[in-house]
């Protein structure tokens, strides 16, 4: 209920009440995202395809349709 | 009336390994694989075949005809799909859908049907490099492969009105349905050097309107091959879409594309907003457009961003379904996930990136590109960046990364692999895929609209399936229960 309770409390910044609950809720959902981009990155480390400059090289595809 | 808005999607996949690295032979290896893997053995019937139908009626100027490869591997899936070698690409074509959601369901079991072929094929195979598949649109070479949808129009519809109403979706949409890729592959972007693109195929078209496919692509492709009765349908073949690994993406796609469709013939193109002056100019500069708030100026002087023209798009779908249409799209609640998402997707990509990481393609795409960057330090040249552009779409559960970055799903696993072996009840595709699941040995070929069987006597028999709604679980379904062979369902269908 912390959000309620932002909007209970008188702002002291210029902006409106609102736009700062909002904000409030989006820095807790980047943080969150921020963690998960976190644990994302290390898997990114163990699966990325071993010599990247090779693989990416060697990924030669001929056009299509 | 709309007609009923019948769907589907044809994905060429990227492929690599496989004997001296060679992709048909490849190709050709995952198609045999499955079919040996006792999946399906019936081939396609290539009779009715006619890529180079021109929707202008013009004579074809510029070049040869599509060709058709028929010495390729073919095969017809108990799904309905096709699964096919198409030029150098393994392609799955899925079944003719009802419902955009059904689209994306049979979609997502074509990535199966190759995760499995691919599985069987190295299984057997140890002589040469594994063969990997990647659901992506380009090899980042200047190579691009297509991901095609296709949706039912009603024939009177004047082709030209086609075009005016419907460009400006296929040349904005990519704002949120792009795939996403790293840097630029095309001369037209030697002097800008964009760091990266919305969409894999936006740099890779030339035209407004045109028959080709693999050059001079267009906005519009004029393919003219209904698949069924000419008199009464068209076939829109759009080739100006990324295949998507995010579900909702997909569904998106084909719901939003399908729904301004529907639009065009309840109301007429002159409810749609007006073509941008030079239409292949600005599909390749929203693509490159990371602001999303680049203008292009329009036919009647006004000036729109790709995100203007998909709110404005957004706005015409949402009061035509307000207003009590749409069932020739998809039934209430599923016009009404359609609607949200699409508006989610635009709202986010504009003002809360972060907020649709987990349906948009490039965006979450994007995220991983700069976070691995920042973490190590690379500067944009680095290889280790196009790698991950490429493996996002990578489709092994355990080297895809785009199944690790949190992508929302629509679908249930057990629908999947439920699709992944059945058709459609609601459209043709039942009859195509009950017929070979059930008399593989009495079939000797199947397409889009027709089925041979062979009897053992002569002649042949010839089923035609003009009808793209008949053919249902519900007008045949009892009919294929109880016929325990071919010849008793051609003697219960009449045509013997």
């Amino acid at each position: 209920m912390t959000e309620q309770e932002h909007i209970q409390k008188p702002s002291t910044e210029k902006n409106d009440e609102a736009p700062s609950v909002e904000l409030v809720a989006n820095t807790a959902k980047n943080e969150q995202l921020k963690n998960d981009l976190d644990n994302l990155l290390d898997e990114i480390d163990e699966v990325l395809e071993d010599n990247a400059e090779e693989f990416v090289r060697n990924y030669v595809q001929k056009g299509g349709e | 009336m709309a007609i009923a808005k019948v769907l589907g999607i044809e994905t060429e996949y990227g492929i690599t390994g496989g004997p001296d690295g060679d992709p048909v032979i490849a190709s050709s290896i995952l198609v045999n694989a499955f079919a040996r893997n006792g999946e399906t053995k019936v081939n396609w019937d290539f009779g009715d075949e006619s890529p180079a139908n021109d929707a202008r009626h013009m004579p074809l100027l510029t070049s040869a005809a599509p060709m058709v490869e028929s010495h390729l591997a073919n095969t017809v899936l108990t799904n309905g799909a096709r699964f096919y070698v198409d030029h150098a690409h393994p392609e799955y074509s899925s079944p003719e859908c009802r419902t955009p959601l059904s689209g994306l369901l049979y979609d997502r079991a074509g990535e199966d049907v190759l995760l499995h072929a691919v599985r069987v094929a190295n299984a057997t195979s140890h002589d040469s490099p594994p063969i990997t598949v990647y659901k992506n649109n380009s090899d980042g070479k200047g190579n691009s492969y297509g991901t095609h949808e296709n949706y039912l129009v009603e024939r009177e519809i004047p082709f030209p009105d086609i075009v005016r109403a419907i460009a400006p979706h296929l040349l904005s949409r990519q704002v949120i349905l792009g795939a996403g890729k790293v840097g630029y592959e095309t001369e037209y972007f030697d002097d800008l050097s964009p760091r990266f693109q919305l969409a894999q195929r936006s740099e890779f078209f030339e035209e407004l309107v045109g028959l080709e496919t693999t050059l001079k692509r267009p906005i519009v492709n004029t393919r003219d091959e209904p698949h069924g009765d000419p008199e009464r349908f068209r076939r829109l073949h759009v080739i100006i879409g990324d295949a998507n690994m995010s579900e909702v993406a997909t569904f998106v796609k084909l719901g939003s594309t399908a729904l301004l469709l529907a639009v065009l013939e309840d109301r007429g193109a002159d409810v749609f907003p007006p073509m941008p002056r030079t239409p292949v100019r600005a599909v390749r500069a929203f693509g490159a457009d990371l602001t999303l708030r680049q203008g292009q100026e329009c036919v009647d002087g006004t000036t729109r961003s790709a995100w203007d023209y998909q709110d404005e798009l957004w706005t015409l779908a949402d009061r035509y379904v307000a207003g009590g249409d749409g069932a020739a799209v998809a039934p209430k609640a599923e016009l009404q996930l359609l609607l949200t998402q699409w508006r989610e997707m635009l709202d986010g990509v504009r003002d809360n990136r972060a907020a649709v990481a987990d349906r948009v393609d490039w965006v979450a795409k994007l995220r991983l590109l700069n976070g691995f960057q920042e973490r190590h330090n690379l500067n944009d040249e680095d290889p280790r960046l196009r790698a991950i552009d490429i493996q996002y779409h990578d489709i092994r559960p355990d080297k895809s990364l785009a199944r690790r970055v949190g992508l929302r799903t629509l679908l249930k696993p057990e629908a999947i692999g439920e699709a992944f072996h059945k058709p459609p009840s609601d459209t043709r595709a039942y009859f195509r895929g009950r017929c070979i699941d059930k008399y593989p040995n009495e079939i000797v070929a199947a397409n889009w609209d027709s089925i041979i069987f062979d009897l053992g006597v002569d002649p042949l028999h010839r089923v035609p399936m003009m009808d793209p709604l008949k053919g249902t679980a519900e007008l045949l379904g009892d009919l294929l229960d109880n016929a325990a062979n071919a010849e008793e369902l051609l003697r219960a269908l009449g045509t013997l």
